[in-house]
């Protein structure tokens, strides 16, 4: 166990080496973690390592005291019991509203002349908020991955997408034309742990920030 | 042939049924001792007569399921049992003198979320405690509860208490708009605290907008809302430092104070509680005051209540089945300090 006494729960993919090296800095060690591409859980660390879109559901339940995620995920599972403690600042990126290159914008098209729009996302909640909002009237496509495809294909007219560089959305021929959120890693805590376990999550809150 | 019933609806059997009957004899024995009579209230209602609560239609206690009968009147499976026993108070105890003690094991209905692992059905059992207004209804109804965790076997539970006028207060104090302090409230019962710090420092000077958050992180024991010199969060805090001094030492130790905990249904109007036990990761649990509800029922009276989710008491007690990896206890037992972060053990 970590010197917080605490279970630490870890997005793999793109969060993961910088989540690593600040828990490094604070005092946890992370080199089996690094060593081990396929385990996922390190009971000396007191870390376990998941998809950043399942931190959400560990944490709520208790199965990990603490976990560091992206508040794009906390966004689209809204209303899961979570204490959201701090904003760590990295893994910035952005949830944008994107359609093909272009004049007129091809979703503006849309809207016009036929009334609705058709939006393929991975994040569904975040579209219907964002689109019941701004009041026009949506069709929204779910899909698992490469959402870039979707309008080059005609599937939909646009797409609502987590992008960081903006680099995947220009390399197909897409434009942003809309922002919709920010998004950064967040430290969040399960409720019970953040009462009976105030004095480590605070310290690591602490550490966490101070770093 | 295997037929399906609905999703968070369950069959109990006799093993179960045997176990769970062990727990709810200890709460009824616990309510008893303590004066508390058991009602028994329809698991439908008047969708009308419920909708006087007042309760936040977007809120988990908002009733779920409904239907109409033969006269065209809309019913409603009750989604707690608190309603119902105002309800009852202000019409079948209209006259009857206060304190009413009342306790209640029922199944109440909820909406799920698909995907969660959500109860439809919810076995509750509790206590409302009507005409005894803070702080000691408020005592009494903490001594009870933390009784009932005894004696179900629960000694390891703990009490999360916070006060729903706690922070409402504040920001009045400190003349904050209606619209703003809303905004606050929203982050506060959603537990966010960095959406939090961002609505303090829109509507606060950078100095008090720091003071609150940190004060909306403060969890801890008695000493956290000992009297500090800062006059506006002194006055605040009153209610909470009534309440704890009311309380004999052996609750105390089962009660952990949170001033960021406000409330979470739209009734309360002081003390909020969350009951949580040792290896499961949300409340088995909760409660608090609703001095307003009754008397948009019928009878104006202070009151003060708890609900227990057999179930999840029942998971508790049959302990930590699910993997070692868990951790169960607290931080510390009861009269041993907490181990100090930044030090290696």
């Amino acid at each position: 166990m970590n010197r917080f006494g605490l279970r630490i729960a870890v997005p793999r993919g793109t969060m993961l080496g910088e989540t690593l090296d600040r828990l490094d800095r604070i005092g946890v060690p992370t080199a089996e973690v690094r060593d081990n591409d396929r385990r996922l859980l390190f009971d000396e660390a007191g870390i376990v390592t998941m998809r950043p879109s399942d931190v959400a559901t560990y944490v709520e339940a208790g199965a990990a005291d603490v976990g560091i995620t992206g508040k794009d995920v906390l966004m689209e599972q809204a209303g899961r019991d979570v204490v959201e403690l701090a904003d760590l600042g990295y893994g910035p990126c952005r949830m944008v509203l994107a359609s093909v290159a272009g004049d007129p914008d091809p979703a503006e098209e849309a809207l016009r002349r036929l009334g609705h729009l058709r939006v393929a996302t991975k994040y569904v909640r975040i579209a219907t908020d964002y689109f019941e909002r701004t009041g026009r009237q949506v069709e929204l496509v779910k899909v698992n991955g490469s959402v870039e495809l979707a309008p080059l294909t005609g599937l939909v007219d646009a797409i609502v997408d987590l992008t960081a560089t903006g680099t995947t959305l220009r390399e197909n021929g897409l434009v942003e034309r809309e922002e919709i959120a920010r998004s950064t890693a967040r430290l969040i805590a399960n409720p019970a742990s953040h009462r009976l376990r105030a004095a480590g999550v605070d310290a690591l809150r602490e550490a966490l920030l101070a770093d | 042939m295997t037929l399906p019933i609905p999703s968070g609806t369950r069959d109990v059997l006799p093993d179960e049924m045997r176990e769970r009957d062990g727990v709810l004899d200890a709460l009824r024995r616990t309510y008893r001792d303590h004066g508390y009579g058991e009602v028994s209230t329809p698991a439908v209602e008047y969708a009308s007569v419920l909708e006087r609560a007042g309760v936040d239609p977007d809120g988990a206690a908002r009733p779920r399921f409904h239907t109409v009968d033969e006269r065209g009147q809309t019913l409603v499976l009750r989604s707690d049992m608190t309603v119902p026993i105002a309800r009852l108070v202000g019409s079948r105890f209209a006259d009857a003198p206060t304190p009413i003690r009342l306790s209640y094991t029922a199944n109440c209905y909820r909406g799920v979320t698909p995907g969660r692992g959500d109860a439809r059905e919810v076995l509750q059992s509790g206590i409302e405690l009507c005409g005894a207004p803070a702080p000691a209804g408020t005592v009494e109804a903490l001594t009870v509860l933390v009784a009932a965790l005894r004696a179900v076997g629960l000694d390891g539970g703990r009490v999360a208490v916070g006060d729903a006028a706690f922070f409402p207060g504040l920001l009045e104090g400190l003349d904050v708009a209606p619209d703003a302090r809303d905004r606050v409230l929203h982050e506060l019962a959603t537990r966010d605290h960095v959406g939090l710090r961002r609505e303090l420092d829109a509507a606060l000077a950078p100095d008090v907008a720091a003071r609150l958050a940190e004060v909306a992180g403060r969890r801890g024991g008695p000493e956290i809302v000992a009297e500090t010199g800062d006059a506006q969060i002194d006055r605040a805090a009153a209610g909470l430092r009534e309440l704890v001094a009311g309380l004999a030492p052996d609750v105390v130790d089962h009660v952990i104070l949170d001033l960021g905990l406000t409330r979470r249904l739209g009734y309360y109007t002081g003390a909020v509680f969350e009951v949580f036990a040792p290896g499961i990761g949300h409340p088995i649990g909760g409660g608090g005051r609703y001095d307003d509800l009754l008397g948009r029922l019928g009878r104006d009276l202070p009151a003060v209540g708890f609900a227990l989710d057999v179930d999840a008491v029942h998971t508790a007690l049959v302990g930590t089945a699910r993997g070692s990896w868990r951790q169960v206890g607290w931080d510390a037992p009861p009269g041993q300090p907490a181990p100090i972060p930044g030090e290696d053990a």
